[in-house]
């Protein structure tokens, strides 16, 4: 069997078997939907609620995506401003940390009052939370260049712009793909939590509007089913972008290439 | 130095060598004295493209493109239109055994292929000074004989001046029309010798008694030039 059959084959395997245990038992012990519902149960409720939560799915995904292209296009941005002046990195990179370490939680309420637009103030408070990873890989991979490559080109007397665009920005790329696999998981983390502060104010409608909702009802195999699709978004983004990665260094990079 | 010759530098490790030859290059600044060039002082004539080539200890090929690419990137930094360019890229390539392999990526390559790539860049560029950094220190040595005497054929055929950085004794003699004699703390050159020996040098003359005396006599300088008989530092 190829490798990759394996890293999907036994995971799944795997869910099978917790979801079983997790049916059986649940009947078995006869324990009440409201405390914890069966897998098939919220089955039963992703297809009933069908049109509730896949609307709920795409205004997160939205969210998501547009937060993390934002995240995507500044955090290089940044990085490259970063590599061009040390200057610049010195003045603003604390404030990229601090901005990191800043839980999203306690600004995004500012947020959403500042910013009218609800749309807009989820995607900013989501950003907020993706763009770290995307400014500190991506600066770290325009620096990590092979010092006897820099040396070739510098003897070549290549222009600045030359060793950028032919020597800093393809050894980038590793680092930076590894970026944007983080990312992507926190952009979907930054959509919900905001979404949860922005829900309670009547906002939202995306899932985490209705995990709130489906609590306050106490409509709990619906919370699970809400969860559940956050879960499976969050794994499909973070496969997409390794498909992305593996698909662009393909074959000359180590972390992509197969064992010969 | 003259046109037309094979000049080895040889010497123990820390003896500044590699320092010299970048300082050739003009990749390090001397901290005292001047480099001629050309009979010019280095920063005069870096102003015009220089007709010289530096191959470093590794490869120094990048990962992400092809042995064509890789061989073609100094006519691209020099802004050689393509076509021309991937002429003089096949014929370089072709000149190192290499046809074959212009699309291969350089992780598919042994170390002793990729050291090939990296000469056939070197060469790309037509120089008439060639800079070469113990470029065949990491390969085993049966490898590093191959390349050694496919050098001294491009040397010959192409009429380059190579300018080579060994601490391996077989290297020198093998390859040089004269060795430079290097010793350590401080850095200086201890002894200029000749290596009169007709070209072309083919696997007999690593067996012939004039190989072993001229190999006896460097070792016998790099010995009195250390002080104390400190055998790992020849290797």
């Amino acid at each position: 069997m190829s490798p990759r059959a394996q890293q999907v084959l036994w995971p799944a395997l795997l869910a099978c078997v917790l979801l079983g245990l997790w049916q059986g038992l649940v009947v078995m012990l006869d324990v009440p939907a409201y405390l914890v519902p069966s897998p098939w149960r919220v089955a039963q409720v992703l297809v009933s609620d069908a049109a509730m939560l896949f609307g709920a799915l795409a205004v997160t995904l939205k969210i998501t995506l547009l937060a993390f292209a934002c995240a995507t296009l500044l955090g290089v941005a940044v990085a490259f401003a970063f590599v061009q002046s040390r200057l610049l990195e010195a003045a603003l990179f604390p404030y990229a940390v601090l901005l990191q370490v800043t839980p999203i939680v306690a600004i995004a309420p500012l947020i959403i009052i500042w910013v009218r637009d609800p749309t807009a103030s989820l995607v900013i408070c989501a950003t907020l939370v993706a763009l770290f990873p995307i400014i500190a890989n991506t600066t770290l991979g325009l620096r990590s260049v092979d010092a006897g490559l820099l040396s070739y080109f510098q003897l070549q007397r290549a222009t600045r712009w030359q060793t950028l665009l032919r020597l800093r920005i393809p050894s980038a790329l590793p680092y930076f793909f590894g970026g944007l696999r983080i990312s992507s998981g926190l952009a979907l983390i930054g959509a919900v939590v905001a979404e949860f502060v922005a829900g309670t104010g009547g906002t939202g409608s995306g899932l985490a509007y209705q995990i709130l909702q489906a609590g306050y009802q106490l409509n709990i195999p619906r919370m699970f089913a809400a969860l559940a699709l956050i879960t499976v978004t969050g794994v499909l983004l973070f496969a997409l972008m390794a498909g992305l990665s593996r698909w662009a260094l393909g074959s000359w990079h180590e972390s992509e290439a197969r064992a010969e | 130095m003259r046109e037309g010759e094979f000049v080895t530098l040889l010497g123990p490790s820390g003896c500044g060598k590699s320092t010299l030859l970048k300082m050739v290059a003009g990749l390090v600044q001397p901290s005292a004295g001047r480099v001629l060039l050309w009979g010019q002082p280095l920063q005069a004539a870096s102003r015009v493209p220089r007709p010289l080539s530096f191959v470093f200890q590794d490869a120094t090929l990048m990962p992400w493109a092809t042995v064509l690419a890789n061989v073609r990137l100094p006519l691209d930094l020099a802004g050689v239109p393509r076509a021309e360019a991937d002429t003089r890229v096949r014929r370089g390539l072709a000149s190192v055994g290499l046809a074959r392999f212009a699309d291969a990526l350089p992780r598919e390559l042994s170390g002793g292929m990729q050291m090939r790539v990296s000469i056939a860049r070197g060469l790309v560029t037509e120089p008439t000074l060639l800079l070469m950094d113990e470029p065949f220190g990491a390969l085993d040595e049966i490898t590093r004989n191959r390349l050694d005497a496919d050098l001294l054929a491009l040397w010959k055929s192409r009429g380059l001046t190579v300018l080579f950085v060994t601490h391996s004794i077989h290297e020198a003699v093998f390859l040089s029309t004269r060795v430079l004699v290097m010793a350590a703390r401080p850095g200086r050159i201890v002894e200029d010798v000749a290596i009169d020996e007709p070209y072309p040098r083919g696997p007999d003359f690593r067996v012939s008694t004039a190989f072993s005396q001229h190999a006896r006599r460097l070792q016998d300088i790099l010995l009195q030039a250390s002080g104390d008989v400190d055998g790992e530092a020849l290797s």
